[in-house]
């Protein structure tokens, strides 16, 4: 799965893949019928699990402290950003500012390779998918051991994570039985493909690594400012091996995840498992501050990423998609996410987040990244349940029309921007628009076999691929208003 | 009551029997009905698809032929959505302090909200002997938060029989541009839709809006799936005969 071309030393990129549109990607996805099953079935339970506990009576209340605790970290988020370093160099942590994914890579790079390690045990972490660092750490020959099982999974089957939390939504007992027969030293042959007993062969296998481990890399959901201290949530208790055994901890983090005060943590932490898995809490909270002498890891690194975070925080729209905890919420009741998965969205942020994150972060030049906006009806299912109160389709909209500005840029406009500018045009004067109505009408008749159209031409063709369309009646509203007595 | 009628231009051309039964129904409850003439698309399209600059222009021509209306009513969920909440969006992304103040001029009403809240009916004594389902449309579910109202205003037509559709509030996939950027995610979206109107049994399925029909007829129509749709408007229209 990872290429092993590079020269110790150097931090080479892992040669990234040509992503494709996500209408094409989501062709592909809507063919797989074992992953409409997957999807369906893991996207269905999420949600159940959600309903099923009642939500606490002052819900509401707390979305809307979550939002405003989220926000103040952002509008403040330089002055929280010099505060958390002076607090982690004063308990003894290192912090290093990676402006972008190359940068980051560098820094992690540097930071193993000062060890002498040739293996890292990695508990979950988007921002090392984020900057690709699997890839960069096997082109330096280091080994790095995914200790969430999920994760293990993902790395097994060589492809990318599906979901925000449960990265293999994607697969099901039967493939990751098969994976682990195939990737998993001693596992036995006769492996049921039930969740508990794959769950004990990981556990054989992650075992022996924690003990050789020296380095660990983490993520973290918070990173709290007055304390230095960084918060990671997870449900196997792997990451909390990952987090006291090993001598070197890093723990990579995007530079939003700061909040300002530890008091904050009582709204966000009952926010999160909630709309993550409708619980009450976490099995496992684990939170630390620099280095403690005698116990735990001698040495930690906090890598904080900017990596296009600063330019989103400069859109006044955009910037809402910063608050985002990464709870999933807005996946599991997402409809388009339900039948294409997680992969039609590129790699790394999937869902209605990833659709209002990646083009922010990315920008919108490139196909694969400005058809992301247009990844989703607006239905506002997702807005209805974010936790921090993301108003999605606001920020979908108005990446849509970024990416349409920047279209109006290129010397050669496209066919739907004329098409548009020409039906705004039109509809900018009754008489025009009723006079093109009358000729719309009379050629869409025309067309029409039987009282419906079966097939149209052009950009409009892609509705009669699947849909009809009835013939439009002889006479309009406007005309018989006229005539009516 | 003088209510000003904004017909969409989709319904203008395609469906203009939902504009007569609208007027029907208001006249038939004693409200003077007009129709600004000078109105033409409300902007919805140019806006959600991202041609801001197109969706302000066409904002304001339609503030300016409505302005001075008493209330604007229109069987469009979603362009009810545009001109509420989109306008104030829109006129700020265009840096316009003339069409925010315009656009909040304006008393905009989809019309269950209009027919429950401001003239207090739900009896319209209409007649429609034939089961029917409703489909709550995004827009009007979630944004506009009709809630019950479309409902209330079913249960009160004699002969009709109201069956609730399985996983009603899932989006048809229509979602305006998305039915033909992302058609095949669309349609496997409407695929689903199909199937729980047909599970119902029923030989109607209506709602607020008819983007969103247009899409699940569409879809039934290519599938002989032998349901009709029909805007909530055209139901409550029916009188029967006399
Ligand atoms: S956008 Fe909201 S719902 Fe979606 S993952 Fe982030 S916090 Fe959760």
């Amino acid at each position: 799965m990872t290429a092993s071309s590079g020269t110790a030393g150097e931090a080479r990129a892992p040669v990234p893949l040509p992503t494709p549109k996500f209408a094409t990607a989501a062709r592909a996805a809507l063919a797989d019928t074992r992953l409409r099953r997957n999807l369906r079935g893991a996207t269905a339970s999420l949600r159940e699990r959600a309903g099923a506990s009642p939500e606490p009576g002052d819900w509401e209340e707390l979305r809307e402290a979550g939002r405003a605790i989220r926000d103040d970290a952002l509008l403040n988020l330089d002055a929280h950003l010099e505060e958390l370093e002076r607090a982690v160099t004063e308990a003894g942590g290192t912090v290093h500012w990676a402006a972008d994914a190359a940068e980051a890579r560098r820094i992690v790079l540097a930071l193993v390779q000062a060890t002498g390690a040739r293996e890292v045990v990695k508990a979950r972490s988007l921002v090392a998918r984020e900057i690709g660092l699997n890839g960069a750490l096997a082109a330096a020959g280091i080994t790095a051991r995914e200790t969430a099982l999920a994760d293990l999974v993902v790395q097994l089957g060589g492809d990318e994570p599906s979901h925000l939390l449960s990265p293999a939504a994607h697969r099901d007992g039967a493939q990751i039985r098969e994976l682990f027969l195939r990737g998993l030293l001693g596992a036995p042959p006769d492996l049921p493909d039930e969740p508990a007993a794959l769950v004990g062969a990981a556990r054989a296998h992650l075992r022996e690594g924690f003990l050789a481990a020296r380095v660990a890399i983490t993520g973290a959901n918070f990173l709290v400012a007055e304390t230095g201290t960084a918060v990671l949530l997870e449900s196997e208790g792997n990451a909390r091996m990952c987090l006291t055994l090993p001598d070197t901890l890093i723990t990579l983090a995007g530079i939003e995840k700061v909040v300002p005060a530890w008091a904050d943590l009582e709204v966000l932490l009952q926010l999160l498992p909630r709309s993550a898995a409708g619980e009450a809490m976490t099995p496992y909270v684990s939170s630390w501050t620099g280095v403690t002498p005698g116990d735990g890891p001698r040495a930690f690194h906090l890598v904080l990423l900017d990596n296009g975070r600063t330019r989103a925080l400069a859109d006044e729209v955009g910037r809402a998609a910063l608050r985002c905890v990464r709870c999933s919420a807005c996946l599991n009741v997402c409809p388009v996410y339900e039948r294409t998965g997680g992969h039609a969205y590129g790699p790394v942020y999937p869902g209605p987040i990833g659709a209002i994150l990646t083009p922010q972060m990315r920008g919108v030049e490139s196909a694969a990244d400005a058809s992301l906006p247009y990844a989703s009806t607006l239905c506002g299912a997702c807005a209805d349940v974010c936790p921090v109160k993301i108003d999605i389709p606001e920020v979908l909209v108005h990446l849509r029309g970024r990416v349409v500005e920047s279209r109006r840029r290129r010397p050669v406009p496209t066919p739907e921007l004329l098409m548009m500018r020409g039906l705004a045009w039109t509809m900018g004067d009754a008489r025009r628009y009723e006079a093109a109505l009358r000729r719309g009408t009379r050629w869409a008749r025309l067309l029409s076999r039987g009282g419906r159209i079966r097939r149209l031409p052009g950009l409009l063709g892609k509705w009669t691929e699947a849909r009809d369309l009835p013939a439009p009646p002889a006479e309009s509203f406007r005309a018989w208003w006229r005539r009516r007595p | 009551m003088r209510v000003a009628l904004f017909v969409a231009c989709f319904d203008d051309a395609m469906f203009p029997a939902t504009g007569k039964a609208v007027t029907s129904l208001l006249e038939r409850l004693g409200h003077e009905v007009s129709y600004p003439p000078g109105q033409t698309c409300c902007g919805q399209v140019h806006w959600t698809t991202g041609y801001h600059r197109e969706a302000a222009a066409l904002a304001r021509g339609f503030t300016g032929a409505f302005e001075g209306s008493e209330a604007v009513v229109t069987a469009s969920a979603s362009c009810a959505v545009a001109v509420r909440d989109a306008y104030p969006r829109i006129a700020r992304s265009a840096r316009d302090p003339g069409l925010a103040r315009a656009a909040e001029g304006l008393a905009v009403y989809e019309l269950t909200e209009f027919l429950v809240d401001v003239l207090g009916v739900t009896d319209l004594g209409a007649y429609f002997p034939h089961r029917v389902t409703y489909h709550p449309t995004c827009q009007s579910l979630r944004t506009l938060g009709v809630a019950d109202r479309p409902l209330r205003l079913l249960r009160a037509v004699r002969g009709l029989e109201l069956v609730e559709l399985p996983a009603a509030e899932e989006c048809c996939g229509f979602g305006g541009a998305f039915a033909m950027k992302n058609a095949d995610v669309s349609v496997a979206m409407v695929a689903d839709k199909v199937r729980h109107v047909r599970d119902t049994g029923a030989d109607v399925v209506c709602a607020a809006d008819n983007s969103c029909l247009a899409h699940i007829g569409g879809a039934l129509s290519r599938l002989r799936g032998g349901v009709r749709v029909m805007h909530l408007a055209e139901i409550l229209a029916e009188t029967g005969p006399v």
